[in-house]
């Protein structure tokens, strides 16, 4: 059974549309992550799950029951916010059972509760203080056991990493990870960071303009994307597009012949006008080129970053990103040789922007 | 040990001068300031102390020979104004009953307004919203007629319950607006995770947004309070002689042109009138600093 699904949904903000016709299912116990640049939709599709937001059409399951007119707290999720939203006149204990005294839950069940999520989370020591007195992190852990105590089928997380600084929201993911292997909940999580949706998400979708453009496997989407959107969105430094021509396996971009036999077509062969995308750690360079079609390049800059080095040039007056090896010695105005590799290509038609 | 550094030249913290052309000129300037605005008022006390012998003098500044609290009392309890010859106490009693209820009323539904406004956005709320604004603008004057009829078909009319009334609405749109834009600057996301929590319309408003919310309704009282008891317009056209707050009676015992002018009953008057905005001036200027600062807590 499908933990979530979601059919048809629309959303206008008055003449603006900003869902349309968005459909999207998610297993039970699946971590799925809407991925996309501010302004794309991801927010208020997770708000409509909330019901926060009133659907202008489409309809909303969770575990199986329409709950398109519910109220929030009927729905069986909890949410974690990017300002944490803790109440601040209440103690975090105030703060965790808010929810269950709203639900007139008894006394002994809250106390349990508490307790259960206090051990998971580790905030027993801070149950008796006001959320002024404690720091980001332990704000974000109380902000999730609020959803935790209310025992929800769906987590919903909206950019909750956001307001944290970047060696504790490094920690923060791996807890939220290791949280989801222990409660083996469905959790959605909104964010804008590439890095949270690939280390955390059993399937990614990327949203634009109020569009699912890829929904799949954190693999699926770094290694075929499905249209230029995506290819380009994900991964940092970009992509490389080059324009060119497919005919009869070979992809040629100016003096350059790239056979793509060992290419995964979408729908098999095709001819015609098309881009080749690139990433810059499948560029070959030093011994890697051996075999491979190769071409020489100049360097203009280089950018040392320890663990590997960003090499920027130009190909066919296109910027060209190379990712080589932390150790390798080269300079700006070097020219180097580097190769192709067609199978961790991407081939896109040049009109409609899909993958080939 | 090492000696220390001997430096040459300007090094630590730059010397200051206490007597700078600066100094002189802002301490100048703020002395002279309110020196302007406590010389009437201490004229205003020595004056209430002095007998009326010692006024026909003519040392206005001179502090009194004879201290004397009789004008005070006779302002209080005896000064007469038309038939009623018994002070501004009536008045005071008046006032204290038009003001508390108009100050609870008119705060407590401006609050629920403004909330109602910023979080729950329901259909025309900024329709609604314009209205109210527009109101602010409206003269008074514009509106006091209707509001004879409207008091007099509702039996009100020269009651006190009919000011209570006039205050609470007149109250409204500066009110809301007030309301509405703490409750807007509030961050929406306690809002949403209330609602995720299963709290309703009024579990948020008394249990989220009322306990954040101290400073604004301290500002709301301030506002409230020294308006309504400074209020003298609508007083003396909604209200008759036996109904008339604290301001209208002053007005008659300081204009009254029968007898001698008792320049020392008047003032003595004007202060025990003036004193409640004061004494809320002291008094909430110190919550309201608290209150600031307790609300200054980010969640």
């Amino acid at each position: 059974m499908n933990s979530v699904e979601i059919k048809n949904l629309d959303l206008n903000f008055g003449a603006v549309k900003v869902l349309q016709n968005l459909n999207l299912d998610i297993k039970q116990g699946e971590f799925v992550v809407l991925l996309g640049s501010s302004g794309c939709g991801k927010s208020t599709l997770l708000n409509c799950i909330a019901g926060l937001l009133e659907v202008s059409g489409g309809q909303l399951f969770i575990n199986g029951k329409n709950v398109t007119w519910s109220e929030p707290n009927e729905r069986g999720i909890g949410m974690v916010f990017q300002s944490y939203a803790l109440y601040p006149q209440m103690t975090v204990k105030g703060n965790l059972t808010f929810g269950l005294k709203n639900a007139k839950m008894p006394k002994d069940e809250i106390e349990k509760r508490v307790a259960r999520a206090a051990e998971i989370l580790q905030i027993e020591p801070l149950l008796d203080r006001k959320p002024a007195a404690l720091s980001g992190g332990q704000r974000q852990r109380v902000a999730i056991g609020r959803a935790l105590v209310r025992d929800v089928d769906v987590f919903l997380f909206d950019e909750p990493l956001s307001n944290l600084d970047a060696k504790l929201r490094a920690d923060l993911r791996v807890e939220i990870k290791k949280l989801h292997q222990q409660l083996q909940n469905t959790m959605i999580y909104v964010t804008h960071d590439q890095i949270e949706a690939m280390t955390l998400a059993d399937r990614i979708a990327i949203m634009k303009g109020g569009k699912i453009m890829q929904l799949g496997s954190p693999d699926e989407i770094y290694n075929r994307p499905q249209n230029l959107y995506v290819a380009d969105f994900i991964g940092s430094p970009s992509m490389d597009f080059f324009e060119g021509h497919l005919e009869n396996g070979v992809f040629t971009m100016g003096d350059i012949a790239l056979p793509m036999a060992d290419y995964e077509y979408a729908n098999g062969p095709v001819s015609g006008p098309a881009i080749v995308g690139i990433r810059p750690e499948h560029i070959l360079t030093g011994d890697q080129t051996a075999g491979a079609v190769t071409t020489q390049v100049t360097i203009d800059i280089v950018e040392p970053m320890g663990s590997d080095t960003l090499v920027y040039s130009s190909l066919n007056c296109k910027p060209l990103h190379i990712r080589m090896d932390g150790k390798a010695k080269v300079a700006a105005g070097e020219t180097i040789t580097i190769g192709f590799d067609p199978v961790s290509a991407s081939l896109f038609d040049p009109t409609t922007e899909e993958r080939i | 040990m090492a000696d220390p550094v001997q430096f040459t030249g300007p090094h630590g913290p730059k010397p200051k001068t206490p007597f700078s052309r600066r100094n002189i000129m802002l301490y100048g300037t703020l002395i002279v300031v309110s020196l302007y605005y406590l010389v009437p008022l201490y004229v205003m006390i020595v004056t209430s102390l002095k007998g009326m012998p010692e006024i026909r003098m003519g040392n206005i500044f001179a502090p009194p020979m004879e201290i004397t609290f009789e004008p005070w009392v006779k302002a209080w309890s005896q000064a007469c104004t038309g038939l009623n010859c018994d002070g501004l106490s009536r008045g005071f009693w008046n006032s204290v009953q038009i003001t508390i209820p108009s100050v609870l009323a008119s705060i407590i539904i401006a609050s629920v307004n403004g909330y109602a406004l910023a979080n729950w956005r329901f259909k025309g709320a900024n329709v609604f919203f314009g209205i109210l604004i527009f109101g602010a603008f409206i003269p008074y004057q514009v509106m006091i007629y209707p509001i004879v009829i409207m008091l007099r078909e509702m039996g009100l009319y020269t009651k006190l319950g009919g000011l209570v009334i006039v205050h609470s609405i007149f109250g409204m749109p500066i009110l809301t607006l007030l309301f509405r834009n703490y409750f807007a600057s509030l961050p929406e996301e306690l809002f949403k995770a209330a609602r995720v929590d299963g709290a309703r319309f009024w579990g948020i408003y008394f249990r989220i947004m009322l306990p954040m919310s101290m400073p604004i309704f301290v500002v709301a009282v301030i506002l409230q309070v020294t308006g309504i008891w400074n209020d003298f317009l609508f007083g003396v056209i909604y209200a008759k002689p036996d109904s008339y707050p604290m301001t209208v009676q002053l007005n008659n015992i300081v204009n009254s042109v029968q007898g001698v002018k008792e320049y020392n009953v008047n003032m003595a008057a004007t202060l025990l009138t003036g004193a409640v905005p004061l004494f809320i001036y002291f008094v909430s200027g110190k919550l309201f600093v608290r209150g600031v600062a307790a609300g200054a807590v980010k969640g």
